[in-house]
């Protein structure tokens, strides 16, 4: 919810065609700037051990749905509560696009990226369809539509176990690390490149579409939908467009997991998880690409943290086997309200806030537009 | 200005941070890089001068955890045993247990933190077919020994593709097989059915049963997933097709909902249960009061000690570490499997050398000499990974689950299903290994 005043577009802004904001100068630098911020964090990996580069790996896989979910929610003002489906989806097309291809005897980079981009594809086909029916649906109707298909996964997965099999899930055939560099990078590591690529790609796309003339007509569309479309907005294509390319993200996101985990079960993709992705965006700050960093890192560190300390305390047996993995998300509740109480824009909201001047502080409260 | 270029270097600035925040809490390893280290000289991963850290993965919340969330406390409580009378070549052997929920999802992470975070020396009896599937890849790439995992499916019994690997339970198949003949032998002419899991479990053991009972020998297979409770579609399909006898490829908890839901129905066929789902205490404590009525005659098979002996030493040993490491737990099958496994794991790391590395641990387990405490043979070997190839038949009278007749051994090919003559492996040194 980190709208600023800045963001405020008057729908006639909006509607006015081309960029609002930026020219080839600003664009190059930030592809500049992206490609920099790339090579830091593959260099990063370099100090990390190979389980910080495994979970640097996840963290970076959730951060493509979570960069995803922040902008449809933060700045399109559509609610999805079931974006692990799309994570789903993307997993695996991932698995079966990249074990059809290992049959076939495929080798080297195609195995990498042909099934990311497939994954991509069959995520954002599925955003169409949810797109399409949530352009129709606002607040607790497409909060519904959209939970109804992450509860549906392992119906569909054990419907067609002979495909996706089942509760099991798929064992993925991957492209391993390049042999030159079996030297010198852990697998982990090379993972953990990977799967930065994905999320530097998704977040340098979100974060020029945010700027362009398509982000201030989603921001217009949640603002007020009927003065958009007064000023000549196509909403319900700017919603389809909104949930599509948002799912995409995910699609991408799932592909990295499945990479990454070489499996994909209905398991990793369930209901609770889904609402974690959305705690996560909020406690992050939503409508901030910054915010779906710290909300990744939430929902991969906050449990590891917890059970860090829980095994330090040295409970009794019975005790600790009950606690084990409910205190995750008792905690990710409380932090919930307690953020939403102290910084009501999440935990970039409150950092801008720290860094700006007072007297530019004052903002209204965020208006999402979904009822 | 200054507010935008801040936003625009999202990716600059957050992966600095991403970096940053996971650098400050990660504990670098100069050590292993993950290609594993072929110098043998140099001490393997959670082996020192006092102690050996092996680490697992089991279900201990979930559905699965009614079944199984006992057996890695049984096995704890073994290794305590074994650690306060000096351990094994001087060394305690410490178990590290992860919850996965039996969740492939959670599996996957969490052996990772096993192997990288805790590095732990092997892992032992990670529990499930689905999860373990989703990391004997991971294990093997990494050759870290996956030492007695908690499953019959012969993917866990796989020497050329998966050196690490090595399997605990009997052979699914083995076991389909043995039951099937017990099967023709005291229910002749009726109809046989199968529930199975909806994964190698259920495939396998059908393929078993169906080595003995023909090709068209089960009238219906029904399958269920376990993330799903409700079987009563599958029951009532196998009660329209005139099921008779039914076979349970099942785990314990699904043991219990199918027979539950049968008797709702008014549906008592003759179940013939899977080791796997097939422990009496586990079952029956599942199903509540009416768990004696309902699982009077109930047929399975076993491989290990039985918890109801009052007169095998083994039975009568666990029984007591139970009572003095394990608070007085109840004593079931999976208290008597959790022991077992820690007695195969000590007796093998005895016979690794004064050091152990994860060369000479596989060398133990493929060398044949090895023993283990099962009432059938220890079958390890260069060519075979599954620890126990043969089952006695268990029935339930009044409320104990005994063996009758004699243990078979066959294999998971046409060979015939023959009795083993050569009786249970003698109780030695208190249950404590010697090299």
């Amino acid at each position: 919810m980190s709208v600023t005043v800045e963001d405020k577009v008057t729908p006639a802004d909006a509607a006015r065609p081309g960029p609002v904001r930026s020219d080839l100068a600003a664009s190059g630098r930030r592809v500049l700037i992206a490609l920099a911020g790339l090579v830091l964090a593959i260099g990063g990996t370099f100090l990390l051990d190979p389980y910080r580069n495994y979970q640097l790996a996840v963290v970076a896989a959730y951060l493509c749905a979570t960069a995803g979910l922040t902008v449809l929610i933060g700045r399109g003002g559509q609610l999805s509560l079931g974006h692990a489906a799309l994570i789903a989806a993307g997993a695996y097309s991932f698995g079966l696009t990249s074990n059809a291809m290992d049959e076939q005897g495929i080798t080297g980079v195609a195995l990498v990226v042909v099934p990311m981009l497939v994954g991509v594809v069959a995520a954002s086909v599925l955003g169409v369809l949810l797109g399409l029916a949530a352009a129709r649906l606002h607040g607790p109707y497409l909060a519904g539509l959209t939970l109804a298909v992450v509860v549906a996964i392992p119906a569909v997965t054990s419907t067609f176990s002979s495909v996706l099999g089942g509760d099991a899930g798929l064992y993925i055939s991957v492209q391993r690390r390049p042999e030159a560099l079996d030297r010198i990078i852990a697998v982990e590591q090379w993972q953990a490149w990977v799967a930065i690529t994905a999320a530097a790609a998704v977040l340098f796309v979100l974060s020029n579409l945010v700027r362009s003339s398509y982000g201030q007509r989603m921001v217009a569309v949640r603002d007020d939908e009927a003065a958009a479309r007064l000023v000549g907005i196509d909403t319900t294509r700017v919603k389809v467009a909104g949930f599509t390319i948002s799912a995409g993200c995910a699609g991408l996101g799932g592909g990295v997991l499945a990479y990454v985990t070489q499996n994909a079960s209905p398991g990793a993709f369930s209901l609770v998880f889904s609402l974690f992705l959305v705690v996560a965006v909020v406690i992050g700050g939503l409508g901030s690409l910054r915010g779906a960093l710290w909300g990744a890192l939430l929902i991969v560190l906050l449990p590891d943290v917890i059970g860090t300390v829980l095994d330090s305390l040295d409970l009794p047996p019975e005790l600790a086997q009950r606690l084990d993995g409910n205190v995750a998300v008792l905690v990710f509740g409380l932090l919930l309200v307690t953020i939403m109480i102290v910084a009501p824009h999440g935990i970039q909201g409150w950092l801008s806030s720290l860094r700006r001047p007072r007297r530019r502080a004052p903002r209204t409260a965020p208006a999402l537009s979904t009822e | 200005m200054t507010r935008s270029r801040f936003l625009r270097g999202v990716a600059a600035v957050g992966s600095l941070t991403l970096v940053a925040g996971l650098a400050a809490c990660s504990t670098p390893s100069d050590s292993d890089d993950g290609d594993g280290s072929g110098d043998s000289a140099a001490p393997a991963p959670g082996v020192t001068d006092t102690e050996v850290v092996v680490g697992t993965h089991h279900p201990l919340t979930g559905e699965a955890a009614a079944g199984y969330a006992t057996i890695s406390a049984a096995t704890t409580a073994y290794f305590e045993y074994i650690n306060d009378n000096g351990g094994i070549n001087g060394r305690s052997i410490e178990y590290i247990v992860k919850d996965d929920g039996y969740n492939p999802a959670n599996t996957s992470t969490l052996t990772r933190e096993l192997v990288l975070d805790d590095e732990v020396f092997a892992i032992l009896n990670g529990l499930g077919t689905p999860p373990h599937s989703a990391v004997i890849d991971y294990l093997n790439d990494t050759e870290v020994p996956d030492v007695f995992v908690a499953s019959g499916s012969p993917t866990f019994n796989q020497p050329e593709e998966y050196p690490y690997t090595f399997g605990f339970n009997t052979n699914y198949i083995v076991e389909a097989k043995i039951l099937a003949t017990y099967a023709q032998e005291n229910y002749p002419d009726q109809v046989y059915c199968l529930m199975a899991q909806d994964d190698d479990l259920g495939e396998d053991f059908e393929a078993g049963l169906l080595s003995i009972l023909g090709e068209d020998g089960l009238a219906t297979t029904q399958v269920y997933s376990v993330s799903n409770r409700d079987v009563a579609a599958q029951v009532a399909a196998m009660q329209a097709a005139g099921c008779e006898v039914n076979f349970l490829a099942a785990i314990n908890a699904f043991s219990a909902i199918s027979i539950g839901t049968a008797a709702k129905l008014a549906y008592q066929p003759q179940w013939v249960a899977a080791s796997i789902g097939g422990d009496y205490n586990t079952v029956s404590t599942y199903l509540g009061d009416v768990g004696p009525a309902l699982l009077e005659g109930f047929v399975s098979a076993n491989y290990l000690p039985s918890h109801f002996s009052e007169t095998d030493p083994w039975t009568a040993h666990f029984s007591d570490i139970n009572e003095q490491y394990n608070r007085g737990a109840a004593f079931d099958g999976n208290t008597v499997y959790g022991m077992s496994v820690a007695y195969l794991f000590a007796e093998a790391l005895a016979k690794s050398g004064e050091t152990p590395t994860r060369e000479s641990l596989l060398a133990a387990l493929t060398s044949g000499d090895l023993m283990g405490n099962a009432i059938v043979p220890l079958s390890l070997s260069e060519t075979n990974h599954g620890a126990y190839s043969g089952a006695q038949i268990t029935t339930v009278t009044g409320g104990i689950q005994e063996y009758v007749g004699t243990p078979f051994t066959t294999g998971t090919g046409d060979e015939p299903v023959e009795p083993y003559e050569g009786g249970p492996v003698p109780f030695e040194n208190e249950g404590i290994p010697v090299p």
